[in-house]
C-alpha cells in the first residue's frame, strides 16, 4: 500500500499543529463557533446530535493491521470502545472530546492517517473498489490511481470552496462495485484497442434529495490525462456550479440544468487548454506510485485445496461463509473475505475496538496485513489463501464477526439516522436491526438470494436508500417516524434510481411491509435464479403495489 | 400544556446540556429550569450570552411535557427525547455484543 514520503509526513503533522492551536483557542473562547465551524469541518469535526463525531479518512478504503490498531486504540482511549464504518469507506467515532481531538489526530498521524477533508466543500476522500487489486475480474488495480488523486486534490488551493462537496470514486472492473455512477465524478478503469489504460468518465451523479445517475461524458480518457481532465471538470463546476442555494449547488444539478453535451463542451474546451501543461501524468510517476500497490511478493499461486472441501462438507455455517464472503481472486488459490458487519440484530458498519483488534490480527497473519472497508459498510481481507480459510473463519467466529451474509437481505445499509445524527429525521439503525432480525434464518436468506436494503434516516440520502434494490427512506411526520419504500434502485453498472411505491409506513408497519415486498417476489418470481432487482425490473411496481396497498 | 426549557451541546465535550434554574448546565434534564410564562426572551438571551462565552453551543428551547407522576420534563420531539437519554435508543460497542447474545436467535443466526 501507499506509503506516506517525507511531503506527505510533513503536511500532514503541520496540519495537526494548525488545528490544535484553532481548538486552544476556540476552548480558550478566542474563537467563536461561526468562526471555527469552518476550521472544524475541514479536519472532519462535526457536532452531532449527542456530542463531537470525527471522521477518518481511509484512502480507497485500504489500510493495514496496524492502522487497524491504532483506530482500535483509540476507540478505547479516546471514544467508548468502538467505531462506526461509512459509506465512503471512513470511520466515524462518535463521542471524542473536542479538546482531545488533536491528540487524536497526532496519534493518527503517526500511522499515516488523517481527517483532512473529510467534510467541507471540498473534494472527498477518493473511494474505490473494495476488491481492488485481488479481483480476478479486474482490468487493473484502481488504487494507484485513487492514490494520484488523492495527492492532486488534497489541499489544492483552487478547490478548497467549491459551491458544495465533490466525491470522486474509481473502478477497476466492468463489475461496478464502487457505485461510480452516483458520485459526482466517476472513473471507470478500461483499456483501449491498443491495450493502454483509460478510463470512462461519468460527470454528475449523486443521491440526496435530488438522486440523479450520472452523464458518461467520455468513453476513454488515456491515463496521462486523469489529472488534467479532472481538474477541467473542477474548474467548470467551480466557476458554474450554483451558490445561491445549498441543495442546488452540487455538479449534478449543473449537469442537469445545463445538460450533459454542453458540460462536455465546457470541459473539454478547458482540457484542451491545459492537457499539455504541468498535470499531465509522466508514465514514471504513475509506474512509482503503482509500486506501492503491486501485489505482495509471497502471493504466489497455489494449488487447490483438497481439504477445503471435507472441511466445508462437515460443517455448514464453514460452508455457507465460504459460499458467501468469499469473492474470486486474481491469484489462483486465493479469495477476497468479507468480514461482515451486519450481525442478525447489529448496528450495520459499527465495530467494537476488540473486534478492530481482531481483524488486524487475521490480516497480519493470514492476509498479507491487508484490509479494506466497503461502501456496504463491511470490511475485505482482499488476499486469503484458501489453504488459510478455515483459520481466518475461526477467528472471525471468535470475534463475532462471521456472519454468511454478504450481499443477502440483511447485509444493509444503514446510516447513524436520529440515533446519532443532527440532520436525520428518523432512526435508520433499529429498523435495520429489526428486519435483520426477522430475516435472520440463514436458509430463508439463501432462498431470498441477493438483495440490497439500504436504509437513510433523512432526504441527504447517506443510506444510499436510492440505489437500495429495497430503499427505505425515514421522514417525520406530524411528530412520528415514518418510513417511504422506493424499489428497483441500483449503485451497480446498470445503476437506477428507485422508485417511491406509495404512501409511507410507521415504525410498527415497515417490517411487514418489507416482508410483504419479499414474499411478493418470491411467489413472482419465474426462477430461483431470478434475482429481486430482476423480478422487480420485469414486472414493474404492480404486483409490489397491489401486495402492499390492496387492489386499486 | 406543553412548557419550555433551554438545551445546548457543551463547548468542550459536545455532550447535550440543559439550562439549570442556578444559570448554569445540567447533563440531566430532570435539573432542567422550566421556563415560566413571560420568561422565555429572558432565557433565550442569557442562553445566547452563555453561547457567546464560549461556554455551550447554539442553545435552542423545547417544548417539554411534565411527567404526570415524577414530574420530570420529557421533551415532545423524539428527537429531543434521544437526545435527553444522552445517547442512541440502541445499544453500542461492546453492549450491543451482549445484548445481541441474549436475543434467542443468536446462536443459529449469528453465523
Amino acid at each position: 500500500m501507499y506509503r506516506y514520503d517525507e511531503f506527505d509526513h510533513d503536511f500532514v503533522q503541520a496540519r495537526v499543529a494548525q488545528f490544535r492551536d484553532q481548538v486552544e483557542r476556540r476552548v480558550g473562547g478566542e474563537l467563536t463557533e461561526d468562526q471555527f465551524k469552518p476550521l472544524r469541518l475541514q479536519n472532519g469535526v462535526y457536532l452531532q446530535l449527542h456530542a463531537y463525531m470525527l471522521r477518518i479518512a481511509v484512502p480507497y478504503g485500504t489500510l493495514n493491521g496496524r492502522q487497524m490498531r491504532r483506530l482500535a486504540d483509540i476507540a478505547r482511549r479516546y471514544d467508548r470502545g468502538y467505531g462506526h464504518f461509512t459509506t465512503r469507506q471512513n470511520l466515524q467515532f462518535n463521542w471524542p472530546k473536542l479538546s482531545d481531538i488533536p491528540d487524536i489526530l497526532s496519534e493518527l498521524a503517526e500511522v499515516e492517517m488523517h481527517a483532512i477533508q473529510t467534510s467541507g466543500n471540498c473534494i472527498r476522500n477518493v473511494t474505490a473498489d473494495h476488491f481492488a487489486g485481488a479481483a480476478a475480474d479486474e482490468v487493473d488495480d484502481p488504487r494507484p490511481y485513487a492514490e494520484i488523486l488523492r495527492q492532486w486534490s488534497s489541499l489544492h488551493p483552487e478547490f478548497l470552496f467549491l459551491p458544495r462537496k465533490f466525491k470522486v470514486a474509481v473502478t477497476g472492473a466492468d463489475r461496478d462495485r464502487a457505485a461510480i455512477q452516483v458520485h459526482d465524478i466517476g472513473l471507470q478503469l478500461k483499456r483501449d484497442a491498443a491495450g493502454r489504460i483509460g478510463f470512462a468518465v461519468y460527470v454528475g451523479g449523486g443521491q440526496g434529495r435530488t438522486p440523479m445517475v450520472a452523464k458518461k461524458i467520455r468513453d476513454f480518457l488515456p491515463e496521462e490525462d486523469l489529472l488534467s481532465y479532472c481538474e477541467a471538470i473542477l474548474r467548470v463546476y467551480n466557476l458554474s456550479g450554483r451558490r445561491d442555494n445549498k441543495y442546488k449547488a452540487r455538479i449534478k444539478i449543473l449537469v442537469h440544468e445545463t445538460g450533459a453535451e454542453e458540460i462536455t463542451r465546457q470541459v473539454e474546451e478547458e482540457w484542451e487548454r491545459i492537457k499539455d501543461g504541468v498535470l499531465r501524468l509522466p508514465a514514471e510517476e504513475v509506474e512509482r506510485i503503482r509500486a506501492y500497490f503491486a501485489l505482495p511478493a509471497d502471493l504466489a499461486p497455489r494449488a487447490a485445496d483438497p481439504s477445503l472441501a471435507a472441511s466445508r462438507a462437515a460443517d455448514p455455517d464453514f460452508d455457507a461463509f465460504v459460499a458467501r464472503n468469499t469473492h474470486p481472486h486474481r491469484v489462483p488459490g486465493h479469495v477476497s473475505v468479507t468480514v461482515s458487519l451486519k450481525a442478525i440484530g447489529g448496528t450495520p458498519g459499527d465495530a467494537t475496538a476488540d473486534q478492530m483488534d481482531a481483524v488486524a490480527a487475521i490480516a497480519e497473519r493470514f492476509g498479507h496485513d491487508e484490509i479494506r472497508v466497503s461502501h456496504e459498510q463491511n470490511l475485505i481481507l482482499p488476499h486469503v489463501a484458501e489453504t488459510d480459510l478455515r483459520a481466518v473463519y475461526d477467528g472471525l467466529v471468535a470475534a463475532e464477526l462471521a456472519t454468511a451474509n454478504a450481499g443477502f437481505i440483511t447485509d444493509i445499509i444503514a446510516c447513524p439516522g436520529l440515533d446519532y445524527c443532527a440532520l436525520a429525521n428518523a432512526r435508520s439503525i433499529p429498523v435495520a436491526q429489526r428486519i435483520s432480525q426477522r430475516f435472520g434464518d440463514i436458509a430463508r436468506q439463501r432462498e431470498i438470494g441477493d438483495l440490497k436494503i439500504k436504509i437513510s434516516g433523512c432526504i441527504n440520502a447517506c443510506g444510499h436508500h436510492h440505489v437500495g434494490h429495497i430503499g427505505i427512506l425515514g421522514v417525520e411526520k406530524k411528530g412520528e417516524e415514518f418510513y417511504q419504500i422506493s424499489l428497483g434502485g441500483s449503485g451497480d453498472e446498470n445503476a437506477a434510481i428507485g422508485e417511491i411505491i406509495g404512501r409511507g409506513f410507521s415504525t410498527e408497519e415497515i417490517v411487514d411491509a418489507v416482508e410483504t415486498l419479499v414474499d411478493t417476489y418470491l411467489a413472482h418470481r419465474s426462477r430461483p435464479e431470478e434475482s429481486f432487482l430482476d423480478t422487480y425490473r420485469r414486472l414493474g411496481q404492480a404486483p409490489f403495489k397491489e401486495a402492499l396497498y390492496g387492489a386499486a | 400544556m406543553s412548557q419550555k426549557i433551554i438545551t445546548a451541546n457543551n463547548l468542550g465535550d459536545g455532550l447535550v446540556v440543559f439550562l439549570d434554574a442556578s444559570g448554569g448546565w445540567t447533563t440531566e434534564i430532570a435539573e432542567s429550569r422550566i421556563i415560566g410564562t413571560g420568561e422565555l426572551d429572558e432565557a433565550l438571551a442569557y442562553a445566547k450570552a452563555q453561547h457567546d462565552a464560549q461556554i455551550v453551543v447554539e442553545p435552542y428551547e423545547i417544548d417539554v411535557e411534565l411527567h404526570p407522576d415524577a414530574g420530570i420534563p420529557v421533551p415532545l420531539r423524539l428527537r429531543e427525547r434521544i437526545r435527553a437519554a444522552k445517547g442512541p435508543t440502541v445499544a453500542y460497542g461492546e453492549a450491543e455484543l451482549a445484548e445481541r447474545a441474549a436475543l434467542p436467535t443468536a446462536a443459529s443466526a449469528s453465523r
